[in-house]
């Protein structure tokens, strides 16, 4: 009995690891070419990515898919999943919501041509915390104070740091629980990217990624786990999406922006990050740390990535066509939905990266 | 297994020749299909081997043995180390078979050998069906149920009595290795309970008659016959229950903490294995990052191999001390 089950428990084990090794690999998602069969008027296209996205996405596609009848089959696999894939040439686009690093850029560029970030939607980190009688909105920091406390400087609540900021407040005598997200993601991208600018002590010591190497304390599995880990510890702090402190109403800190005032994260605040930043043409760019006086500092765009010269005509107009629709029109669904809407200058920047999207030299479709 | 075989083509000789040709050509077939299946098995694990250790290369060439003994875990700058996770591998394992396996061998006993027989069916089914409850309504149930539970009362008790001990200090967050093992404990339970359950039923009556006969108390004749008896089957059944802890991933990594930590401490967060690498695969990127998790799960193949070798090694030599085979 036990080496029977013992082997037999050893293969599914196997069975297992494989799948999982060869998802890792190389699988190619979903059913890309599936469309390659039916006559060129019902066109798919297949996206891979981004998770925090893709509620936003989901609802774009179906309503899209209603007014224009084009199906757009996307999979929420994650950042490193969509840039791969992407660079795989295995989907139509891809989503991420960390900006393509050089290496990544080239390793594309060499297998399947240039690569180009579109913005979509864009999203916040809002600052959570678990201190008893201290409710949302009424603790303020600063990006410095924020930064030590994460790389377990100020260790204690009630630091004179913290304590200066706020005079009003009664912070306990207690350590700091700093809880971070331990699995890679595109919050924790935005959060390292937004410290790393404001201390240079953080940017030495721990740098800005999707997963970084934290001091601090105890690690939570997505926005549930952390935001589980901080309401459930006393005395505890932690980072999530705007979008999940919102739905969950968690208590969330003010956040002193570069223009220096405290900022509470909303919808409005988000948008308004990209109107303090200055944005390259080619949308690479963080809107941490924004100078517009009413931004909330720690946003940053969501992006699609597609190929510059598209590989087959009908996909690339339908795809481009799709674009311009999601950065017009699906902009209407982003509130509801908890994301922030584009700033007019970054529609503008997003509109000329689409239109610059071209099939063997010509372009796909025109203003 | 193999006398089977002559057995049922006799029958079919009995009623007609035709139906014999047809029954060996059927056992052919049976024959080679069986034998294709168990070469499969075979061949998917050199492929997955193979494949882990090309995708693993990089990390390889990079950082040699040291991978085994760096801590450090830095994507930023692209430097990787293992032995935080395998020593909260192993760590949280130990914990989980030190709770488990008394409560398991009791159980089986009880089972097996005291319990009055309306109990017997129903007990060994509940526990078998907590077998089948998937990892991760576990690992819920753990970090909303049983985190709060461990950390006040029982961490804060274990801190204010038992504080000097470098095992429990540090603050008592709940997610951590204790954590981590209890909960590794509860899902190896059932898993060895089933095991040693049937190993002990199947001792052989007469073992016990001689033992009782000699004038054996009941506990002396299940601590001096049955158990050193079936004590191969009782370490086979240990063992599977600690391979499924080696690697079990989701549970582990939600009441884990998952910070990178070497500390003696079990109220520390820290990781396993498995648990770094269901946390950072999905959004990892550049052929050193993904290198070095893949490398990971091969040291975990590694380990998990090593583990059965030795209790393989275990088995045999208590068999052939014994002079009892299976």
């Amino acid at each position: 009995m036990s080496k029977w089950s013992q082997n037999w428990f050893a293969g599914i084990a196997a069975i297992l690891i494989a799948a999982v090794a060869l998802a890792g690999c190389s699988s190619p998602s979903g059913s890309p070419a599936a469309s390659t069969a039916t006559p060129a008027k019902s066109i798919n296209l297949n996206g891979a990515g981004a998770t925090f996205p893709a509620p936003l996405y989901t609802k774009w596609f179906d309503e899209y898919n209603k007014l224009t009848g084009v199906k757009v089959n996307y999979q929420p696999i994650g950042s490193g999943g969509g840039i791969s894939q992407i660079t795989e040439g295995t989907v139509d686009f891809g989503a991420t919501d960390g900006i393509m690093t050089e290496a990544e850029m080239t390793k594309a560029e060499s297998k399947n041509g240039p690569i180009m970030h579109i913005p979509m939607t864009s999203g916040s980190v809002a600052v959570i915390y678990n201190l008893s009688g201290i409710g949302s909105g009424q603790l303020k920091l600063t990006g410095d104070v924020l930064a030590d406390i994460y790389m377990k400087k100020i260790t204690k609540w009630n630091n004179p740091e913290i304590a200066s900021l706020n005079p009003d407040l009664k912070l306990p005598d207690a350590a700091i629980a700093v809880v971070f997200r331990s699995d890679g993601s595109g919050t924790t991208y935005i959060f390292t990217n937004y410290l790393s600018k404001v201390s240079q002590g953080f940017k030495a010591s721990i740098g800005n990624a999707k997963a970084v190497k934290w001091p601090g304390d105890i690690g939570g599995q997505g926005n549930a786990g952390v935001a589980g880990q901080v309401q459930q510890i006393p005395n505890s702090i932690g980072y999530v999406e705007l979008a999940y402190a919102e739905q969950n109403k968690l208590a969330w800190a003010q956040l002193k922006n570069a223009a220096g005032n405290f900022i509470e994260p909303s919808l409005e605040a988000t948008t308004k990050a990209a109107e303090g930043v200055s944005l390259p043409d080619d949308m690479k760019v963080m809107l941490t740390d924004s100078s517009n006086p009413e931004a909330y500092p720690i946003a940053g765009f969501t992006w699609i990535l597609v190929y510059a010269n598209q590989r087959d005509k009908d996909k690339g107009e339908a795809l481009a066509k799709m674009l311009w629709w999601a950065i017009h029109d699906g902009q209407h669904y982003t509130s509801a939905l908890s994301y922030g809407s584009l700033a007019s200058t970054a529609v503008t920047k997003a509109e000329n990266a689409i239109l610059s999207m071209k099939y063997e030299g010509q372009t796909l479709i025109t203003r | 297994m193999d006398k089977c075989k002559p057995n049922t083509s006799h029958i079919a000789v009995g009623s007609d020749t035709a139906s014999a040709v047809r029954a060996r050509v059927g056992d052919k077939i049976f024959s080679r299909l069986t034998l294709f299946f168990s070469v499969l098995m075979v061949a998917i694990l050199i492929a997955l081997l193979v494949a882990l250790g090309i995708d693993a290369w990089p990390a390889i060439q990079k950082f040699g043995l040291s991978f085994i003994s760096s801590i450090e875990w830095d994507p930023v700058n692209e430097v990787f180390g293992a032995l935080p996770a395998i020593y909260g591998t192993l760590l949280t394992s130990l914990i989980g078979l030190l709770i488990a396996v008394p409560i398991s061998l009791g159980s089986a006993v009880f089972l097996s050998e005291l319990a009055p027989d309306w109990m017997r069916r129903p007990c060994s089914f509940v526990i078998e069906m907590l077998a089948a409850i998937p990892s991760v309504i576990i690992g819920l149930w753990g970090l909303y149920v049983m985190v709060p539970f461990i950390r006040n009362p029982i961490e804060t008790w274990l801190g204010s009595n038992l504080g000097f001990l470098p095992l429990f200090q540090g603050p008592p967050f709940g997610v951590g290795f204790l954590s981590a093992g209890i909960i590794l404990a509860i899902m190896v339970i059932p898993i060895i309970t089933a095991v040693s359950r049937e190993v002990i039923a199947a001792v052989p009556l007469t073992q016990r008659e001689a033992m009782l006969a000699l004038g054996a108390t009941r506990w002396e004749m299940i601590t001096r016959s049955v158990l050193p008896y079936c004590r191969s089957g009782l370490v086979g059944g240990v063992i599977l229950g600690l391979g499924r802890a080696l690697g079990e991933t989701m549970a582990v990594t939600m009441v884990i903490g998952n910070s990178y930590a070497l500390s003696p401490s079990l109220f520390s967060p820290g990781a396993t294995i498995a648990s770094k690498v269901a946390s950072e695969f999905n959004e990892a990127s550049g052929d050193l990052y993904i290198g070095s998790l893949i490398e990971l799960a091969l040291v975990l193949f590694a380990i998990t191999l090593l583990v059965n070798i030795i209790a393989r090694l275990l088995v045999w030599r208590t068999v052939s001390v014994r002079g009892t085979g299976e």
